[in-house]
């Protein structure tokens, strides 16, 4: 690509309309990145309703029914609206820069992918304020208890409709694009690992939402039609709910994770100035994860009461999963080893995101020993569990993206002093707010209660004062982001040092149209291939 | 052109794709079917349990007793008296038993209970067979009405040697209005 020609490719429509009618890649991208920080903000603030609640014994500032309105909605936010849709704004600006295509395969539909999202969240933020509050069974929906949720429950149907149809067709979108539209040197094992790993969160997503899909659509009828799906009066059972819910839902984690596996892959590289080591065990063990995710979602539930063949079954296949992401681990820490390493705000929450999310997996690991499971199930160290996948892992792995990125985007360097604070903040807040929930879990405490026993106060007191300074300490990114944007210094093409790949190979800012022409691959120019 | 031909080959790709989706929201529902199937066969649920006609009394194995626990819950508002009139019996396989449930509908209205049963542990509920059973159909309840209700089974011989005891639990649910599959 010339200079020449990205001269005139610079052109947009003027005004805000631009943003309700655009269908490029970058400004949708941008769009997404922009709504999960608002979810992102709306959803953190309902979790400072819980820390504040549970900083104490006994009730002070809520009533157990919005308390659990505040946990049913705050995962919902953050899991439809916060991490999924930051991934596919990642998705969106990254993956046609990374394979050398001028845009996504069908640019019309990217723009209702993202448009459908305002709608869905508009509708389930209004549960809030209708008679009956929000829903307050809890985010996975369980009946007969989600049943009785009052005006808001076709609301929380149709949203969650709502937001799987945006997911499908933004996965189907990526699906197409990665397979058709890749630059012709660029073969699947030369793809960049953000790009395979998206490539496999997309397949994830369209075997695993329409599932989903269908469950909540029993869920309206058994409720407004008179079917009897769960309902055991008619021949249903409630605990069938369980089992489709969670053969959706737990490929649903894999698909917040996988993505958040691929910003590291790129990252690590960079910061150690070698290629990725084990670049093809990496493709084979997304592809490991994604398969075993399907056949592992009784573990979500083994109280239910599961012949003893089942709950073993469900066991050995959910500590196998801890091969393939131990493959990664080791490829990560291999990546690093005798690496030429520094340490920018990017390489500081990949790193983070290697040790946080192996305490996660330690803890996964804890909780798919079926007869401990029992102890565990339904405690807070449940909640410390996917808290630190969720947030040290693919949380911290989004920051880490967006810092890396950011120079690209706007074209102006980020204030690296400020990005160093934030991510200190952020690793001491975190842990200071998940890891005393480990101990409260072991301890007996159970999770969506709005009071507790006393002697659980001490690490309630430390976790809210996390919780607190986690929340407050992310100003400070939304600050950065700002200040990047309107004043940052500039940023030359190839932002990093050791960063390679074709999205280095246009200018910062990324002009509006790039790769126009299919790019030719220079020697060296993918991450895995060596400098 | 060649831009054209790719657009071809997205859409292509495209529709396939929506296909596995569409495939994908029919499993969904196909997993309905398969969960009944597959509880039908591994007693999940304490599901799978055999209704019968008729029996041979000259099955008895005399040598075995197995404990039978009694257990009843409501899922009905307005505090339904639900309990049965023995909460354990010591039982031979292939012998009839009869046991009875008593129910008192409290309310001031007339109202069409079911009683859903469920066998605990699952593996055993394809080895307890019901001759009769207030669970096989509806029951109407005048206002303030109490009746006894019995439930006549036999554990098979078959049943394996390290279940020694068995649970059947029955909830009382409110009909729906309409005959639905009856409840084992």
């Amino acid at each position: 690509m010339t200079e020449s020609v990205h001269a005139h490719a610079d052109e947009k429509p003027p005004g805000l309309w631009r943003w309700v009618v655009t269908t490029n890649h970058k400004d949708i991208g941008t769009l997404y990145l922009l709504f999960a920080l608002l979810m992102f903000f709306i959803g953190g603030s309902m979790s400072m309703v819980i820390r504040t609640e549970l900083f104490q014994p006994g009730l002070q500032f809520t009533d157990p029914l919005f308390f659990n309105q505040m946990t049913t909605m705050h995962a919902l936010v953050m899991i439809f609206g916060a991490v999924m849709p930051a991934f596919v704004g990642l998705a969106n600006w990254q993956i046609p820069l990374m394979i050398g295509a001028p845009d996504m395969a069908f640019p019309r539909m990217n723009n209702w992918s993202f448009w459908i999202l305002p709608f869905a969240f508009s509708m389930l933020l209004s549960t809030l304020f209708m008679p009956g509050g929000a829903p307050a069974g809890g985010w996975t929906m369980y009946p007969p208890l989600v049943l009785m949720t009052g005006d808001a429950f076709p609301y929380l149907i149709f949203s969650i409709h709502l937001m799987g149809l945006s997911s499908l067709m933004g996965a189907i979108n990526i699906i197409v694009t990665i397979l058709n539209m890749r630059t012709p040197d660029m073969n699947l094992m030369k793809m960049p690992l953000f790009v395979w790993t998206w490539l496999v969160t997309a397949f994830l997503l369209i075997a695993a939402m329409p599932v989903l899909a269908g469950v909540v659509t029993m869920l309206l009828t058994d409720r407004f039609f008179g079917s009897s799906f769960f309902n055991a009066a008619g021949g249903g059972d409630p605990v069938m709910f369980q089992h489709i819910f969670w053969f959706f839902g737990h490929p649903e984690v894999y698909i917040m994770i996988l993505p958040a596996f691929g910003v590291v892959s790129t990252i690590i590289p960079t910061f150690a100035r070698k290629p990725l080591f084990g670049y093809a065990s990496m493709v084979y063990a997304t592809a490991s994860i994604a398969f075993l995710s399907f056949i592992v979602w009784a573990h979500h539930m083994f109280t239910v009461g599961m012949p003893l063949a089942a709950e073993l079954f469900f066991m050995y296949s959910t500590m196998l999963i801890a091969v393939p992401t131990g493959v990664k681990i080791f490829n990560w820490v291999s990546t690093m080893w005798r690496g030429s390493m520094t340490f920018e705000t990017p390489m500081l929450w990949a790193i983070s995101f290697v040790v946080l999310f192996t305490i996660g997996g330690f803890s996964g690991l804890m909780l798919a020993i079926t007869p401990a499971d029992f102890q565990y199930q339904d405690t807070y160290f449940v909640v410390a569990h996917f808290h630190y996948v969720l947030v040290t892992g693919s949380v911290f792995g989004i920051f880490g993206a967006v810092y890396y990125w950011l120079p690209k985007w706007t074209g102006n360097m980020y204030n690296e002093r400020l990005g160093k604070i934030h991510f200190w903040c952020s690793i001491v807040f975190s842990n200071l707010l998940y890891f005393p929930q480990h101990f409260l879990g072991l301890a007996g405490m159970p999770r969506r209660v709005p009071d507790y026993a006393i002697q659980f106060t001490d690490w309630n007191q430390v976790s809210s004062i996390g919780g607190i300074g986690f929340g407050l300490t992310q100003l400070i990114f939304v600050y950065i982001v700002f200040q990047t944007i309107r004043s940052g210094s500039k940023a030359p093409a190839r932002v990093w040092d050791g960063a390679i790949g074709l999205e280095w190979s246009v200018p910062s800012p990324a002009p509006y149209h790039t790769f126009q022409e299919p790019p030719k691959l220079a020697e060296g120019e993918l991450q895995h291939e060596g400098t | 052109m060649k831009q054209s031909a790719r657009q071809q080959s997205n859409r292509t790709l495209a529709l396939k794709l929506a296909g596995i989706t569409l495939a994908m929201f029919g499993f969904g529902f196909a997993l309905v079917p398969l969960y009944e199937v597959f509880c039908d066969i591994t007693g999940l649920n304490g599901k799978g349990v055999k209704q019968i006609t008729a029996m041979d009394p000259t099955t008895v194995d005399g040598s075995r007793w197995v404990t039978v626990e009694f257990l009843s819950g409501s899922n009905l508002a307005g505090g339904w008296e639900f309990r049965p009139s023995q909460s354990r019996l010591r039982v031979q396989p292939g012998r009839l038993y009869t046991v009875s449930y008593q129910a008192r509908n409290p309310t001031d209205q007339a109202m069409t209970v079911r009683a859903v049963s469920s066998i605990a542990p699952g593996t055993a509920a394809g080895y307890v067979s019901k001759l009769e059973c207030f669970c096989f159909r509806q029951q109407r309840f005048a206002p303030a009405e109490q009746r006894m209700m019995p439930v006549r089974f036999m554990v098979d011989r078959a049943l394996p040697p390290e279940v020694g005891t068995i649970s059947i639990a029955y909830t009382l649910f409110n009909s729906l209005n309409r005959e639905a599959a009856p409840g084992s």
